[in-house]
């Protein structure tokens, strides 16, 4: 995978949405892994979705000289160069390995950055590309999934959580295949996740979301002497608790 | 009786085809919006179940009758009435099968959820696009089974079609209509060949559904 120059990805949303208030001003790397870390119902889906124009709130977002949305512009989901892994794999399930894989890159208009060959490679799929997705395990379908991703030629990957829904082994499985797409990434990409290894393994920075709001990583780090005692549950809810009454770091 | 028979199957399939199409916009529009009155749409969709085909049939008639003004419009192409035509009986099928084809459908859609669309949308396919290449394949069941659903009870409809129908043998006169008048006219023997195709046929339907339900069943696990 060759690199592709992009200056980095920004923005803010702010809005409601089915009662959730977000209001979420973020910068992610040019390249690399951004982890976007933080309780149960703070957001982090709804700011990906954002970005993903999934779901519409107002707000504006950045990435690289293009712009996705501003107060004056919207652009579709289908057009953006975008590169989205659920949390589920999503794949489609009518269409097989191959089908799900070539989707995406049937319907991109960008030069083919991100080849096929080099794909199935990186993610070990060549076995499966015959398969139908009724039959994988839930590693092998993220990892298509991923694949599918990269090959509509993303400018930006956003990954929702991709591996809470496996278990212990079909994570071991996949990790080291997020470790070399990590290393290979040219594009910025957005990784949801509340595991510390996971995001220890994989990111090169972390942003942290508490009711809504990216708040700086200090105030997290700060709290953590007093905190190491606690579990996360106890610690969440300390953390809340401190942001309501407006404690800043 | 070879011409009844080809009149009704000619009427069934025509109903079918076109049905779908007709059925497909209303049974997306109803899975896909959120809003109460939604219901009203669909609740009008699903009248013809419960009311009685003399009500359905008479309402159709007065609505292709010569005098009617949804008429008016074909008076132009020398076309009076549909009433007692083939292709009034085309209108009254669809009509009186449009919720055996709404509702497969909108539960297929409904089955699917909204994540397969977003996903086509994050790999660059248009909603148009999207719906032939994702939403469509993914229903085929429910397709299936509504054109199998449609069919079926086109073949099996008596009083939508004497009324609106007429009887004219070789125009408008299908099966269940000739099962009528023979019985009328104490022919029994014939009644019985008919009659008796018609139940061999249903089952053989209902059997055909119950299998692409299995099967689609297990292809989706």
């Amino acid at each position: 995978m060759s690199a592709r120059p992009t200056k980095d990805v920004g923005g803010r949303f702010c809005g409601t949405v089915g009662g959730f208030r977000l209001d979420a001003e973020f910068n992610l790397a040019p390249s690399g892994i951004t982890a976007l870390s933080g309780p149960s119902g703070s957001g982090k889906t709804t700011l990906l979705r954002c970005m993903a124009g999934l779901t519409r709130l107002p707000g504006s977002l950045y990435v690289g000289d293009e712009v996705w949305q501003d107060p004056h512009k919207f652009v579709e989901p289908h057009r953006r160069a975008v590169g989205v892994v659920f949390q589920e794999a999503s794949l489609l399930a009518h269409l097989s390995v191959r089908g799900n894989l070539t989707y995406g890159a049937k319907r991109t208009s960008a030069r083919a950055e991100i080849g096929f060959a080099d794909t199935v490679e990186l993610l070990g799929l060549a076995p499966l590309l015959t398969r139908s997705v009724a039959n994988l395990s839930g590693g092998e379908r993220q990892r298509v999934a991923l694949g599918r991703a990269l090959l509509s030629q993303p400018r930006l990957l956003l990954m929702d959580e991709p591996l809470s829904s496996l278990d212990a082994g079909s994570k071991a499985e996949i990790l080291p295949y997020l470790e070399r797409l990590h290393r290979s990434l040219a594009i910025p990409a957005l990784y949801i996740s509340h595991d510390a290894g996971e995001i220890a393994r994989l990111a090169d920075r972390v942003l942290h979301m508490r009711e809504g709001k990216i708040v700086p990583a200090d105030a997290v780090k700060a709290m953590e002497p007093t905190l190491a005692g606690l579990d996360s549950e106890a610690r969440d809810r300390l953390a809340l608790a401190a942001i309501r009454a407006g404690l800043q770091p | 009786m070879g011409e009844v028979v080809w009149t009704t199957l000619r009427l069934a399939g025509l109903t079918t085809v076109l049905l779908l199409i007709l059925a497909t916009p209303i049974a997306w529009w109803l899975a896909r919006r959120r809003a109460w009155w939604k219901e009203v749409v669909a609740a009008v969709t699903t009248l013809p179940i419960i009311l009685p085909p003399s009500v359905l049939g008479f309402y159709l008639l007065i609505a292709i009758a010569p005098q009617s003004p949804l008429m008016a419009p074909l008076h132009a192409f020398g076309v009076r009435t549909l009433a007692f035509t083939f292709q009034g009986l085309v209108i009254g099928s669809m009509v009186y099968s449009l919720p055996f084809a709404v509702q497969p459908i909108r539960n297929a859609f409904e089955a699917m959820g909204a994540r397969p669309m977003e996903v086509a949308a994050t790999l660059r396919a248009s909603p148009i696009d999207a719906f032939f290449t994702v939403a469509l394949p993914l229903a085929r069941r429910g397709f299936l089974t509504a054109a199998i659903l449609v069919f079926a009870h086109t073949i099996g409809e008596f009083g939508v079609v004497l009324m609106i129908g007429g009887a004219i043998p070789g125009k408008t006169e299908v099966i269940s209509v000739r099962i009528y008048q023979l019985v009328e006219s104490l022919q029994y023997g014939e009644a019985h060949r008919l009659a008796a195709g018609v139940v061999v046929f249903s089952f053989l339907a209902l059997l055909g559904l119950l299998l692409v339900d299995r099967r689609t069943d297990e292809a989706v696990r």
